[in-house]
């Protein structure tokens, strides 16, 4: 344990850190700091990781921060489409697939919450910036689900998506983001199978089950594709991410990927996919897909979708009516405290 | 080191958590949490990190309370076994094939 720096301990600005900036000459500063960056190239160069108190680029900090949070973020609103349909479940054992399902979205939310933490952001900010509307998440928990069977193509597509896209996550360079990840992705495969099971389920049902079933994988396909985000050529970030290790693959490599295996399993659906311009090419050996309205896509990212406001609304309401929660939590642990100390004194 | 400065409002402490997968095993960091106390830290853990049977123990420690070596000496914190490797197995060859040993 000793040779591995912990998570959470804030890296930036760590107080004691923060003394010795104060102290250092700037020539030191800058020696630290060349010092710093030789050793984060060779990290980058062997492909190893950063912890939390090593020296790391500030755009690096600030990149990691912004991918975590915004990974948090939709974890955590990613609970709403799929809350609305707790109660209306058509069997109970569905109702308790679906609330362990959303118990697990809360658990990555805080998994990620606590690594980005460790590039020295308080939880308490990064959810404040959620609740303002200042921080992002995912595009595609601002399109409603409508049916039933919508609970089927989100676990199948979407939560399909983030695995493709999370797995490779597992390596990015920096630790904390990792270890999370890597906890993520062993749960996120129980989420995409019991999609595909009620996709499977309704499809063998009646007609009319398996029009719905269509229906929502017809809804679904595109904002799932978008998912992983714009176009290679346009996708000002994505360059810098690769570089850095964070990013394995590249946007449209992963969606083309996931196109793939799209195709085969929804053969095994017996369903289509609402593309007729897919296509395996033969040349580069990759999935190609038809065209998304990427105009739709910076819509729902500027924040007008069709649930963008329904949904901070619904977070900023839960935070506010969860303060009770939070109150008897801390009145609680002081009264157990109170209690100890009597008797301690008493003893 | 110490947590975050609470920026707003009553913020808890954060607390590391660490679960023993199994009996014979050591206890391994599995991530952290907020929380009032240890025992609701505890709960917290129990919850989080062992909904699929993960553990059959969990240590909670407050993440001001753990000491952790410099990561700016890196180096001369570790360079003690550096030269030393008489100090494993390996280095002993004229023994190889002898049986049982």
């Amino acid at each position: 344990m000793a040779s591995q720096t912990l998570q959470s301990v804030p890296a930036e600005p760590s107080p004691a850190r923060h003394e010795t900036r104060h102290e250092m000459s700037p020539e030191d500063a800058a020696r630290r700091d060349a010092e710093g960056q030789a050793y984060f190239d060779k990290v980058m160069a062997e492909d190893s990781r950063i912890e939390p108190r090593d020296w790391m680029p500030p755009a690096y900090r600030k990149t990691l921060l912004r991918q975590i949070s915004q990974h948090a973020h939709s974890e955590i609103i990613g609970m709403q489409p799929e809350a609305n349909w707790i109660s209306r479940a058509p069997s109970l054992k569905r109702k308790s697939i679906l609330m362990a399902k959303v118990q697990d979205e809360a658990g990555h939310g805080l998994y990620l919450y606590s690594a980005a933490e460790t590039l020295g952001q308080p939880r308490d900010q990064m959810m404040q910036d959620l609740m303002a509307g200042k921080a992002k998440y995912s595009s595609i928990f601002n399109y409603p689900a409508r049916t039933w069977a919508d609970m089927g193509a989100i676990g199948w597509m979407v939560d399909g998506a983030a695995i493709a896209n999370q797995v490779p996550l597992c390596r990015a360079s920096f630790g904390p983001y990792g270890r999370a990840m890597v906890r993520v992705c062993k749960e996120e495969s129980f989420h995409q199978r019991q999609g595909f099971e009620i996709l499977l389920e309704l499809s063998n049902g009646t007609p009319e089950q398996k029009q719905m079933a269509q229906d929502a994988v017809n809804r679904w396909y595109a904002p799932a594709l978008m998912m992983f985000g714009p176009p290679d050529d346009d996708s000002p970030n994505s360059k810098q991410s690769m570089a850095w290790n964070i990013k394995r693959f590249s946007n449209d490599e992963l969606r083309n990927r996931f196109v793939g295996m799209m195709m085969e399993q929804v053969k095994v659906l017996g369903l289509t996919l609402p593309d007729k311009d897919i296509r395996f090419n033969e040349d580069t050996k990759k999935w190609e897909h038809g065209p998304l309205d990427w105009e739709e896509f910076h819509e729902v990212i500027a924040g007008r979708g069709q649930c963008n406001a329904q949904r901070l609304e619904r977070r900023r309401e839960a935070h506010e009516n969860g303060a009770w929660v939070r109150e008897a939590a801390a009145a609680y642990a002081e009264k157990q405290a109170k209690k100890s100390a009597e008797k301690v004194s008493a003893a | 080191m110490t947590t975050p400065e609470p920026h707003s409002g009553n913020v808890w402490p954060i607390w590391e958590v660490f679960v023993r997968s199994s009996r014979g095993l050591s206890h391994v960091h599995a991530g952290s949490l907020h929380a009032p106390d240890a025992a609701m830290a505890l709960r917290n853990a129990r919850d989080l990190y062992t909904r699929r049977n993960e553990g059959v123990s969990i240590w909670v420690v407050p993440a001001d309370a753990i000491a952790s070596s410099d990561p700016d000496a890196k180096g001369a914190f570790f360079e003690s076994p550096q030269g030393k490797d008489y100090r494993h197995a390996t280095y002993y060859t004229k023994s190889e094939g002898v049986k049982h040993l």
